[in-house]
């Protein structure tokens, strides 16, 4: 951190390693969460009512005969009698899984629908993941909410950093009273710890609110909070690089303090807080997932992986039906894990002076 | 010395004026107001009501509202009313930092008194197996956010029974013993607080080990191996001594966060710390006990950092000028 030499340009295509593999992982996870609709073969609020808490169900090759199938299929189940919420399989009735199936209708962007699937079973119902407590598809359930969960943390990291890099550039270049109230405000909203002053600007808002506006609000609560650490930093390194030659020589020439600004002294702050963001972004996705498991983030029937851990949060779900919490969980995981991962691979390549973090000292 | 402290302690009050500020601001934005929210609700007495009318101006301008709750807040340390809880918000508060408190104690005892160790023993066997598994837990452990390690926990306690999931107490244990009460809590305490604790532990045990590798390059170390001691008596009387220092300083740093830290973990094991008050306040819409206890978070982190300055004063006395 601090001051950084001029013109260093980005390397943002040097990734090694792991950090490479955990970038095409994030790229996977991006684009599957944009053909959500496809690629989920059931709708995110299509209930099932004969399939409450249905396990996840296993995929065969092989049937009890011994042969091997062309294609990997399920069982049909039925409820077992006499036990409440337990399915048995009818291993007479394999159902192949087939690819481009016949579904429900969507909209995967304005003016393209279909009702081809990528995959699916032809009459009934395959819950690889298994179902929940309405008898809604896990699987579908978990692409359709990294459409939330994945994008709000990008959404809200934009708005934060262009918030916190103008602010901390306005601040650090002119100065003065400009720069003093700035602060002070910063300092402010960084003296209130997290997730209470996440709970008091929620507290500005009805308790329930539909879907999209839920989505804006809580990118809206994210990018508040965020901006004032940035933009605290990115002061420092503007008031920093003001009194450099570069820019001395710059406003000699004559250029406006917005050229000044825009083009000589936030590109020397731009590797900074690109790994910067890399490693904020795990935050504001957890942002995300904190207030819809708590019931002020994304609202039911909308799906996002917070408020499918909330769904996971009974004990009588914990003790019998516990996928509901392993898939929401292990997609967070993985997700915070690449992003981890990205970061450090960034400001490994970004960062020449920076030892690499299992060589530290 | 106590001009650094007086010093410190007057710029905490514009935080905390500008904090009471914002978030009055943020609850009169919410729509209706507590009047008419709380007046058709047979369980709050109409005494109640008037005494909140009449003490904290819930019929005059928002100004007046504001000036009278800072007046209430500094002189009588009222902050007015919960209705959901039918007692005076500072009775709530006080109730739920204490618990906050004793959480994030019991976390923050987890954390160094594991980190410390562990990255000692990194430090000391470094580059070898021990130290690249240290190593390699630390940078998964990073990744485990505590509402999955949380409920990850609650599953495991619900399904071995081995230990309570949820709370902070059996039911009747107000007829036990106080040595069986301390069992009890500390049964219940003992998932969350690992929870809490393991979050930060990571991040910890890696300055630990960087802290120790940088001692053991001094030169004082190499003279001390010179003169033939042997290498426990060199890590442990000279190296290990210097290397806590700075993470003395570094956990006063932490003391701020002690009351924020554990806000999801209390949700999750339903403990009932301020973070969890103030959820169910801010649910239940419960507006005077949401200020007091994002105020109080406000104080707490506030004087935790006062402390951490403190600390950092009497280590580097050239800070006490800056």
């Amino acid at each position: 951190m601090g001051e950084r030499a001029p013109g260093r340009g980005g390397r943002i295509g040097s990734l090694r390693g792991v950090a490479r593999v955990a970038a095409a992982v994030l790229g996977i996870l991006y684009g599957v969460a944009a053909l959500a609709p496809l690629v989920a073969p059931y709708g995110e609020a299509s209930l099932d009512r004969a399939r409450f808490y249905h396990p996840p169900q296993r995929l065969h090759w092989v049937d009890d005969a011994g042969h091997l199938h062309p294609r990997p299929f399920v069982y049909a189940t039925r409820l077992a009698p006499g036990a409440e919420w337990r399915y048995v399989e009818d291993h007479s009735r394999p159902m192949p899984l087939l690819t481009w199936v016949r579904g429900e209708r969507y909209t995967l962007v304005r003016g393209v629908s279909s009702d081809r699937h990528l995959f699916g079973v032809a009459d009934g119902r395959a819950n690889l993941l298994g179902t929940d407590p309405l008898g809604r598809d896990v699987l579908s359930r978990l692409l359709y909410g990294a459409r939330v969960s994945l994008t709000v943390g990008l959404v809200g990291i934009a708005i934060s950093f262009s918030l916190g890099l103008a602010l901390g550039a306005l601040a650090g270049y002119v100065g003065g009273w400009v720069d003093a109230a700035l602060m002070r405000f910063s300092e402010l909203l960084l003296s209130v710890p997290g997730l209470y002053l996440v709970i008091a600007l929620r507290s500005a808002l009805p308790a329930s609110l539909p879907p999209s506006r839920a989505y804006l609000t809580v990118v809206a609560i994210l990018a508040v909070i965020g901006w004032a650490a940035l933009a605290r930093v990115v002061r420092g390194m503007v008031k920093g690089l003001r009194r450099s030659d570069f820019v001395i020589a710059a406003e000699a020439m004559g250029a406006s303090p917005v050229r000044v600004i825009a083009r000589h002294i936030l590109p020397n702050t731009l590797s900074f807080v690109i790994v910067a963001a890399t490693i904020a972004v795990p935050g504001y996705i957890l942002g995300e997932v904190v207030l819809s498991f708590l019931g002020v983030g994304v609202q039911e029937p909308a799906a996002s992986w917070g408020n499918m851990l909330e769904q996971a949060r009974s004990l009588r779900v914990l003790t019998s039906f516990p996928w509901l919490l392993a898939a929401p969980a292990a997609a967070i995981f993985v997700t915070v894990m690449a992003f981890n991962l990205v970061g450090d691979g960034l400001r490994d390549a970004l960062d020449p002076r920076g030892v690499p973090e299992g060589e530290a000292r | 010395m106590r001009a650094f402290l007086i010093r410190r302690l007057l710029q905490a009050i514009p935080i905390l004026l500008g904090v009471t500020a914002l978030t009055f601001l943020l609850l009169q934005l919410a729509p209706g107001d507590v009047l008419s929210q709380f007046s058709q609700n047979p369980t709050i007495a109409a005494e109640t009501l008037d005494s909140m009318r009449h003490r904290f101006g819930l019929d005059r301008p928002w100004y007046v509202q504001y000036l009278l709750y800072l007046r209430n807040v500094a002189l009588r340390l009222d902050f007015g009313e919960s209705f959901t809880r039918h007692q005076p918000v500072f009775a709530v508060i006080r109730e739920g930092l204490g618990n906050t408190l004793l959480l994030s104690g019991a976390a923050a005892l987890i954390t160094w008194g594991l980190a410390i160790p562990l990255g000692a023993w990194a430090a000391a066997r470094r580059g070898r197996r021990v130290d690249r598994l240290l190593t390699a837990l630390a940078s998964v452990g990073l990744a485990v956010p505590e509402l999955l390690s949380g409920l990850l926990l609650l599953l495991i306690a619900a399904r071995t029974g081995w230990f309570p999931v949820g709370g902070m107490h059996e039911a009747g244990w107000e007829r036990l013993g106080w040595w069986a009460r301390g069992v009890d809590v500390l049964r219940h305490l003992a998932l969350p607080a690992l929870v809490v604790g393991l979050v930060p532990l990571a991040a910890r045990m890696r300055q630990m080990r960087a802290q120790l590798l940088d001692t053991l390059h001094q030169d004082y170390i190499t003279a001390a191996r010179a003169r033939g001691l042997s290498e426990t008596r060199v890590l442990f009387r000279h190296a290990l001594r210097n290397a806590l220092n700075p993470m003395i300083t570094l956990f006063g740093l932490t003391l701020g966060a002690l009351v924020s830290g554990s806000f999801v973990a209390e949700v999750v094991f339903s403990w009932p710390g301020l973070g969890r008050i103030t959820m169910e306040a801010l649910l239940a819409e419960d507006r005077y006990l949401v200020m007091g206890a994002v105020l109080m978070s406000t104080v707490v982190l506030t004087a935790g950092n006062l402390v951490a300055d403190l600390l950092l004063a009497v280590a580097e006395p050239r800070l006490r000028d800056g």
